[in-house]
């Protein structure tokens, strides 16, 4: 049953979505995209970032937004000893896809048993103002839980875009990315580079888990459920561009959605991946892609 | 005088051998007398199930301790022997295979869920096992096996009677509803619980105008609330387990659903992390569950067995109240225990036909089973939300806010309909 | 290992499991055989393709489902007296197919994109189960088990000797691709596909060859699993522990060796078993997280590079 409101509701509210998937899988497009490192353990780290935000939550009252980025220098040097340990196990030697990726399956499991141990497999969730709030812009309601992660998404995407173009140290993890070769004869430490770029990405995961605790209610496995989607984002971007990742992210939430809306929800994961899947049988590096 | 000391020896001898003999069988009789009775299960310790798994098996410990401070099972010190399924029903036939042969265990018990359970049911039955069983949906109505007993009050027709109650509510209200939407996640208990409220609800003649599910692993239950509410229902019935039933109590707030009943078979509403966080987006809310601290359910024993719990459950990272799930783990050990006390041995077919003709009175009240081992008589509980406070946890450990609207024996109050003010 | 001796070690593996069969009456250790030996097909049919050609499968869970689900499907439709083998035959038939589309999708994608469609496709197959009614749908389907297991003392034995041909069969397939002309061309495309290619390798055949090989033994290694569990649900049967499994055995046992995966999958699958009945809960998880990470690490090329290293390190 069609309709206009229903319609333009759902669009928003895939946009929005999609708003949240960007920042879940931004630190993927630097890591992967950009590094070539198969961190099947991002959303581990996110759900990391989600504990965070509720421990600190429930004891000091805090924003769970203004907890993910007090910790992002936290998370930030978690990423840059990870990539120490790769870098001296793998990559010098020369092993890195599959030999990395199974290190990365090993480190997500060894996080949620950790979080389990630490912290049970009780759903948390956090308290906020905002949540249950909705703005209304004539028939169409947009809930604060989804309009703040959003809102944050957006200004995360925009800060780590401008920062890789504008800067030098951001220049250097794109040129890192091309030219390892060029970038040497430029002054510049690859390996100093690669693990500067790595902490930048798992830095962010400090602010997706926020973001991702205000949606909904969080538990260790749960970072299962976005694997596939996250390197969905980044391959359907285009490895290395974040505004692809972006564009990505926002078709995906809005195809869900519509899905979603008008077919039946159970279908919404095959259509996804489906669109993927197209994507790579059409045009294999992405929409933005470097080839 | 040779003969008298002979005599004397002679009886000194005998009366040494006599005593050794009398200690060395009154040892034997305590050692044999000592000798544990154990009993297997696995549960899920990790995994999606690993939340209610761990807070059942600290209520299961908990009976341990209390038979063994009465001197154990007929005399016998009772033991678990239990391994971590991981919720995963791959590892179930291995454990139990385990369990029976390798560890040697007198008793089993089931796991938590249908997906747990299932997988045991052909070791059980081969080995002729009486099978208590703890909170799975309709399991027997495949095997039609004659030694499970279900402690999940859902009743004789599972399936059917989960959501009877709901319907029958939303019938008896005056102008009567017409429309109904039924909404259920993609996995094993909600789709049984939804095929069942789609039988209830034409049966009381509802038009059934939204009929879906979606993939648990949605993040957003926004746009699926507002394709329900575009449809108009006056019933919204939804089936869920935890994750999503926030998700979709969330929404509901957040889009303003119109519909005068909303709740049904939402499993994570009696969870007390859960009901502290929605605070009074639960009000009016009516839902299934199993016990409230309501007073026409003050069954003896439950209130000390939960006192008790919830010091035991302090730190371990589940649920601090334990309202849903601990007490019907402490009462299928009741059943047992009381059982394998009545009929003074672990003779399996003596325990089950003395489990099938007999009421037993336990921390859950009086249990009664019935046909393929389910509850004679379903007690499924809708219970409606009152008067929530925002971020209050102590607040459900009493009385007042869950009130029983179903069915009439156990009522402490009436349904306010419409849902929303 | 020279012509002779494997098969001779074939037929001595062979028949010590049947003689276990006779001897041991205690059915938790072919429980706990079968998990490992079902193991050890997915590690080796995972090689043929990620080991041997170098495309890296993320989605081995959905090949191993679609197989279970064959099973279900036939035995819903014609009944719980199809015999195991027709099952088994018609899930190497289904799976080997999905296998030779798969082979197609390399000529698009290299490398990790090859993967992401990997995991992309289980996804979908997995939706498409959850969707499919008659095999259950989202809630599962019950399978009870027949009353026939032939000359056995139960069940489980009998499909604990299934499960022991089959894996004997695929390491025997393995180990032709591997030491075969074929072998060579395989390798030859993992290490350069496109020198390979122009050194005059069929690279299109042989990737067909090699996915199609890959599907077909992972379906056939969840072909008999319903009836192993009883009870099967999509959640459960395209599990991420599958998956997981499939890659971490051949590479801690070392992918270059058609041996490796059966090495990684006995020393893996055993320490899984053990670990479920003694140590049990959270801990089970963590180290098989661990042994893949101290594994990677230390020894890149798996068990079998470090003999091989060891063995170079004697010569001289």
């Amino acid at each position: 049953m069609w309709s206009v409101d229903l319609f333009a509701n759902a669009i928003v509210a895939g946009l929005l979505l999609g708003g949240f998937y960007a920042a879940v899988s931004i630190g993927l497009a630097i890591a992967f995209g950009q590094l070539d490192i198969v961190n099947i353990a991002h959303p581990a780290f996110v759900i990391v970032g989600s504990y965070t935000a509720y421990i600190i939550n429930r004891h000091f009252g805090l924003d769970p937004v203004l907890i993910g980025i007090l910790f992002t220098p936290v998370f930030f040097l978690v990423g840059a000893a990870i990539y120490r340990v790769y870098y001296v196990a793998f990559e010098r030697t020369g092993q890195e896809s599959l030999s990395g990726l199974a290190f990365f399956f090993g480190l997500m499991f060894i996080i949620e048993v950790l979080l389990i141990m630490a912290y049970g497999v009780d759903y948390r969730l956090v308290s906020a103002g905002y949540i249950g709030r909705t703005i209304n812009i004539g028939f169409v309601g947009i809930p604060f839980r989804m309009l703040v992660p959003f809102a944050v998404a957006a200004a995360l995407t925009v800060g780590v875009y401008l920062y890789l173009s504008r800067t030098f140290t951001g220049r250097a993890i794109l040129a890192v990315a091309q030219d390892r070769l060029a970038l040497q004869l430029m002054g510049a430490d690859p390996v100093k580079i690669k693990q500067f770029a790595f902490g930048l990405a798992i830095a962010t995961t400090a602010i997706a888990g926020s973001l991702l605790i205000i949606i909904g209610p969080v538990e260790p496995s749960v970072g299962r459920q976005y694997i596939g989607r996250v390197f969905a984002i980044v391959v359907l971007g285009g490895m290395g561009s974040i505004p692809g990742m972006a564009i990505a992210a926002l078709i995906l939430g809005v195809v869900e959605t519509l899905v979603g809306t008008f077919m039946g929800p159970s279908w919404s994961p095959a259509v996804s991946f489906g669109v993927l899947l197209l994507t790579l049988a059409l045009r294999p590096s992405g929409l933005f892609g470097r080839k | 005088m040779l003969k008298r000391r002979s005599f004397v020896r002679a009886s000194l001898a005998s009366g040494v051998i006599a005593l050794a003999a009398a200690s060395g069988s009154l040892l034997s009789f305590t050692a044999q007398a000592a000798q544990p009775i154990k009993i297997g299960f696995s549960m899920a310790l990790t995994g999606g199930l690993a939340g209610a798994g761990k807070a059942a098996l600290i209520a299961m410990e908990l009976w341990r301790d209390d038979v063994n401070k009465k001197g154990g099972l007929l005399g016998r010190p009772v033991e678990f022997v239990y391994y971590d399924d991981a919720t995963n029903p791959a590892t179930v036939p291995g454990i139990y295979t385990k369990l029976l042969s390798v560890d040697k265990v007198d008793l089993v018990v089931s796991s938590y869920g249908t997906n747990e359970i299932a997988p045991a049911m052909p070791i059980v039955m081969r080995n002729k096992l009486v099978f208590p069983s703890l909170f799975g949906l309709a399991v027997n109505d495949e095997f039609h096996y004659d030694r499970y007993f279900q402690i999940m009050p859902a009743g004789p027709e599972p399936k059917l009677d989960w959501s009877r109650g709901f319907f029958e509510l939303a019938a008896e209200q005056k102008p009567k509803p017409q429309t109904v939407a039924i909404v259920a996640a993609d996995a094993e208990f909600p789709l049984a619980a939804a095929a069942g409220a789609r039988k209830n609800a034409q049966a009381k003649g509802f038009k059934i105008v939204y009929d879906k599910t979606y993939p648990p692993s949605t993040t957003d239950y926004t746009p699926i609330v507002r394709a329900i509410q575009a449809t108009n229902p006056d019933i919204v019935f939804v089936a869920s387990y935890p994750p999503d039933s926030v998700g979709m109590v969330k929404a509901a707030h957040e889009v303003g659903l119109k519909a005068k009943m909303f709740g049904g078979g939402m499993v994570g509403l009696q969870f007390a992390a859960i009901q502290k966080n929605l605070g009074p987006l639960l009000d009016n809310i009516v839902n299934y569950d199993f016990w409230a601290p309501e007073p026409t359910l003050n069954f003896p024993g439950v209130n000390e067995f939960l006192k008790r719990y919830q010091e035991a459950a302090k730190g371990k990272g589940v649920d601090p109240l334990g309202h849903y799930l601990p007490p019907y783990a402490y009462a299928y050990l009741q059943v047992l225990e009381q059982s394998v006390d009545a009929v003074k041995s672990f003779d399996q077919a003596k325990l089950a036909a003395y489990m099938h003709r007999t009421t037993f009175k336990t921390v859950v009240g009086d249990v009664k089973f019935g046909k393929n081992g389910e509850w004679a008589k379903s007690r499924v509980l809708m219970v409606q939300f009152r008067d929530v406070q925002p971020d209050n946890l102590e607040q459900f450990a009493g009385p007042g806010k869950r009130i029983v609207v179903y069915p009439k024996e156990w009522k402490s109050g009436d349904v306010v309909y419409p849902y929303k003010k | 290992m020279k012509g002779r001796a494997f098969w001779a070690s074939i037929v001595a593996v062979l028949v010590a499991g049947l003689v276990l069969t006779g001897v041991v009456s205690n059915e938790y250790y072919f429980n706990a055989l079968y998990v490992i030996l079902q193991g050890a097909i997915m590690a080796v049919a995972w090689n043929v393709l990620g080991g041997f050609t170098g495309y890296v499968n993320f989605g081995s869970a959905g090949f191993f489902a679609v197989g279970a689900y064959t099973s279900i499907a036939l035995g819903k439709a014609f009944g719980p007296s199809l015999p195991l083998p027709v099952m088994i035959a018609v899930a190497a038939l289904v799976c080997g197919l999905i296998g030779l589309g798969l082979g197609y999708l390399t000529l698009r994608l290299k490398g990790v994109y090859f993967s992401i469609a990997t995991l992309a496709m289980a996804i979908v197959f997995e939706t498409l189960m959850n969707n499919w009614s008659y095999v259950g749908g989202a809630r599962g389907a019950y399978i009870l088990t027949p009353d026939s297991h032939l000359w056995f003392n139960s069940y489980i034995e009998m499909l604990f000797m299934v499960m022991l041909l089959l894996t004997l069969g695929s390491v025997v397939v393995s180990r032709a691709l591997n030491a075969s002309r074929l072998g060579r061309g395989l390798a030859a495309i993992r290490d350069d596909e496109v020198a390979a290619e122009c050194a005059g390798v069929p690279t299109l055949r042989l990737k067909l060859i090699s996915a199609t090989v890959m599907g077909a033994m992972m379906g056939v290694a969840g072909a008999p699993y319903p009836y192993f569990v009883t009870f099967v649900d999509p959640a459960s049967a395209f599990s991420l522990f599958v998956a997981v499994n499939a890659i971490a055995m051949p590479m801690i046992g070392g992918t270059a060796h058609w041996i490796g995966p059966v090495i990684g999958a006995l020393l893996v699958g055993t320490a899984q078993q053990v670990i479920t009945v003694t140590v049990s809960s959270e801990l089970n998880v963590l180290v098989v997280g661990v042994m893949l990470v101290l594994f990677i690490t230390l020894a890149p090329q798996g068990i079998v590079g470090l003999a091989q290293k060891y063995l170079a390190r004697r010569a001289r």
